[in-house]
């Protein structure tokens, strides 16, 4: 058994200990349609610990500077998904993107997730977002009677649509996919990684509507393969792989 | 204003109240209001397991979960629902798996079990293998599962619509709920739900405190609409401090970190829990575990320059471990303290984490507005819910299975009634007291700023009501929170328009955290013994004699409009299970 760490260096204390406050300046973008249908890029200066979160920063804005930003937000550690933004270009949970990780040297941009119509500053309407999911069949479909206790699976079983469960919904990787973008009717990824985590799961027994769906015309084959979303994704689901993995089962309609 | 008709209104969709939906949609037309997206719910954060006795692993059964429970509530649980608890358990869960819910598995294919705190075999003789787990993200798991159960069943949700007021209406001298108001987020609208049935299940409110596990959307918000109309709240001293938070953060580390082997360590490496739990040692229960702690760090045994801090050690577990069964709280260490796992401890400190207290209800989730009396058409359940299952201290995993257990109760429950019964007329003006706050906060030019007050509450918690308390911090607690209540009437916000103004809906829910604050310190005040989770300094040991008893806080207001907080108190159901010393 490892001995207690007294003699290491701890490293999350010797970051706290010497807390040297950075000034930081954020460059968001700015949209309410009930004062002006402009959009408008504003700088807020502020002094914060470079260890901070992307959020705590636009709650201090909020907080202590303009009450009127407005930005969805909840659990504060990547798991509920409500605060998927494009921070410096590239989208990220803000509760999960720590200040000092994205060079704030120089101004940070964050803007709302693209793809999604902005409502507010960094609030986009997730409705097509949830109506593509729900159109996904995303729930459990069996045939038969139930078994009294539960439906046995075994560990391997269990393994393999274990990366697509981590879904949290939070729209970065749909919002970051160039199709997506230039096509609305587009299922996106996050709705194909749904699909998938059923397709997968042994218990299923509606695969192939679920592939059927999927091969329309806005379905899986309209995906370029380009990897955004992987990249995107807060939880280090492999999206496009499970897209391909989508895309050989309605080839081979094996799964 | 808008008018709505529905046999049924849930509000909230977390666990518990997408779990009610499920079952009151097939049975009635029912609407979910919600202040978030479903998915967004903080039923999602919750990370080790839902117990469940069903011996998968080894000898196990509901009678040893029932004495668990009640064992770990130190005798304040409701022993009948305690009882129901643990029963029912073994369907939630299988309930859950039918759904679809990916459990980890045994190698013959069951529903893996893991152990956590205060489950034990044989009414204390060792940790048991009780919780059914889904690597470390049940909780996200059991959330996905139910919204998916819900578009199965053509739930309907109105998302981002914030229930502000509850409509009680005297009819012949009976309380009976007629609806609720809510101000939809996107528009500014306010909405009048009229409704036969309404299900409260809206969580919990643990951002009184400044380090929790809890979200920012936390605010006890159906506590406070209910508390309001002169219901009472039940047992609201007793808040869980969750033993692994991440240091100054909070953010929660499982549990199922040393159900899977971690070790606690204070600064000498030593592992301080077998001096205070010599049998369940890491895994006593969490209030135990939380004072531990702190004492270890008062005696100087803390970690760091300020020795503020200990250890959660999970460097002796194979690396293969923790990526299979804890590889969300592995990478939160990695993200946000910059510490690797596998090699390195990683400093935790006790974190508020779960309300005991609520809304007080029996087992069918009906809402109670004195000590035996329902009322008619109103329903709660999960955290804002006091049923009491968790007395004065709620075990590991238990949560999850409350939500779903009293979750699908009260749903059934509610969708009968509105079956058998009519809608109760709407008062006039219903929807009177939430323009009159919404338009007060839109149109003020006060001076105290809404992040200000918030954050000296905050400060204030911490300081006097949490893990140690006494007569002089709770009275300290109490003057600060009045102070606090006082400058609120002269807030003012910047957002004055109506489309997603979250400005003025922060003002609305510190309003919410004042009032419950108060009623958590006031209650705290004057229960004079220690027991679970409300620790006395000045009174270490637990009285049976004066408090086994729950603590019922009304809101009293004078013809002079002055209020005040009225304490009551009802007895705890005993069975079969007479308090003895708890030790672990």
């Amino acid at each position: 058994m490892a001995t207690p760490t007294l003699d290491k260096t701890d490293k999350a204390e010797a970051g706290f200990a010497d807390t040297p406050y950075i000034t930081a300046t954020f460059r968001i973008r700015r949209f309410n349609p009930e004062i002006s249908d402009e959009v408008q890029w504003q700088d807020f200066q502020l002094s914060i610990d470079p260890k901070e979160r992307v959020l705590d920063a636009l709650h201090k804005i909020k907080w202590e500077q303009d009450g009127t930003l407005t930005f969805r937000r909840s659990c504060a550690h990547g798991i509920c998904g409500s605060d998927a933004m494009r921070i410096n270009g590239k989208n990220r949970l803000a509760c999960k993107t720590l200040i000092k990780d994205i060079n704030p040297e120089k101004p940070i941009t964050v803007e709302a997730i693209k793809g999604l119509t902005v409502l507010k500053d960094l609030v986009v309407d997730m409705d097509p977002f949830f109506q593509a999911y729900r159109d996904v069949m995303p729930f459990l479909v069996t045939k038969g009677n139930e078994p009294t206790r539960e439906r046995l699976q075994s560990p391997e079983d269990r393994e393999r649509f274990d990366d697509t469960t981590k879904c949290i919904l939070c729209a970065a990787c749909t919002s970051s996919c160039p199709v997506f973008w230039n096509d609305g009717q587009y299922f996106g990824p996050a709705a194909i990684v749904n699909a998938h985590r059923f397709i997968f799961d042994s218990r299923d027994e509606a695969g192939e509507q679920r592939l059927e769906i999927l091969n329309d015309r806005d379905g899986v084959w309209r995906c370029r393969t380009t990897f955004n979303c992987t990249d995107a994704c807060p939880r280090g689901i492999e999206v496009t792989k499970a897209i391909q993995e989508v895309k050989r089962a309605l080839i081979t309609r094996r799964f | 204003m808008q008018i709505h008709k529905y046999d049924t209104v849930i509000v909230g969709a977390g666990g518990a109240g997408m779990r009610a939906a499920i079952e009151s949609t097939k049975r009635s037309r029912t609407a979910v209001l919600t202040k978030l997206y479903p998915t967004r719910s903080h039923t999602g954060a919750a990370q080790g397991g839902m117990a469940a006795a069903l011996a998968n692993v080894e000898e196990d059964n509901w009678e040893w979960h029932t004495f668990d429970t009640i064992k770990g509530g130190d005798y304040l649980v409701d022993q009948d629902a305690a009882e129901i608890l643990a029963k029912e358990a073994i369907d939630a869960v299988l309930d859950l798996e039918k759904m679809g819910l990916p459990f980890g598995r045994t190698p013959e294919g069951k529903i893996d079990q893991r152990r956590f705190g205060g489950h034990s075999r044989n009414h204390g003789e060792a940790p048991v293998r009780r919780a059914c787990y889904s690597g470390d993200r049940t909780g996200h798991m059991i959330l996905q599962t139910l919204y998916q159960n819900c578009v199965k069943e053509g739930v309907e949700f109105f998302n981002e619509f914030y229930v502000l007021d509850q409509l009680v209406v005297e009819v012949d001298g009976v309380k009976k709920s007629a609806g609720v108001v809510a101000y939809e987020l996107a528009t500014g609208e306010i909405h009048v739900f009229q409704a036969k049935s309404v299900i409260y299940a809206s969580g919990g409110t643990g951002k009184f405190f400044k380090v929790t596990s809890n979200a920012h959307t936390l605010t006890g918000d159906g506590q406070a609409a209910c508390y309001r109309r002169g219901l009472p709240l039940e047992d609201m001293e007793f808040f869980q401090f969750h033993p692994t938070g991440i240091w100054r953060m909070g953010i929660l580390l499982t549990e199922g970190a040393r159900g899977e082997g971690g070790i606690l360590r204070n600064k000498d490496g030593e592992r301080f829990m077998e001096k205070y739990a010599p049998v369940m040692k890491d895994l006593a229960s969490r209030d135990v575990v939380s004072r531990s702690i702190y004492t270890e760090i008062r005696e100087g045994r803390g970690c760091g320059p300020e020795g503020d801090h200990v250890y959660l050690d999970l460097t002796h577990l194979p690396p293969e471990q923790l990526d299979a069964k804890l590889p969300d709280i592995t990478e939160f260490a990695r993200t946000y303290l910059g510490i690797e796992p596998y090699t390195d401890p990683i400093p935790i400190q006790p974190t508020a984490h779960y309300a005991m207290g609520g809304i007080p209800t029996n087992v069918e989730g009906e809402v109670l507005a004195d000590n035996t009396t329902v009322v008619p058409g109103l329903y709660a359940a999960g955290e804002v819910a006091c049923v009491s299952v968790h007395g004065a201290n709620r075990l590991g995993t238990n949560s999850l299975l409350d939500i779903n257990v009293f979750g699908r109760r009260s749903g059934i429950a509610a969708a009968e009634y509105a079956a058998k019964n009519d809608f109760v007329e709407l008062p006039e003006d219903p929807a009177r007291l939430v323009q009159d706050q919404v338009e007060r906060l839109r149109n003020s030019t006060g001076t105290e700023r809404v992040h200000t007050l918030r954050t000296e509450l905050q400060e204030c918690m911490d300081a006097n009501v949490m893990v140690f308390r006494t007569e002089q911090t709770i009275k300290t607690a109490v003057d600060k929170i009045a102070e606090l209540r006082a400058r609120y009437l002269d807030v003012s916000i910047q957002d004055k328009g109506k489309r997603f103004n979250t400005d003025l809906l922060e003002a609305v829910e510190l309003g919410n955290l004042l009032d419950l604050a108060e009623v958590m310190a006031t209650s705290a005040l004057a229960r004079k013994e220690s027991r679970g989770g409300h620790y006395r300094e000045d009174f270490p040991n637990r009285d049976d004699v004066n408090f086994m008893r729950h603590t019922m806080a009304y809101r009293e207001v004078a013809d002079d409009g002055t209020e005040s907080i009225r304490l009551d108190y009802k007895p705890v159901v005993t069975t079969r299970y007479q308090p003895m010393e708890r030790k672990y």
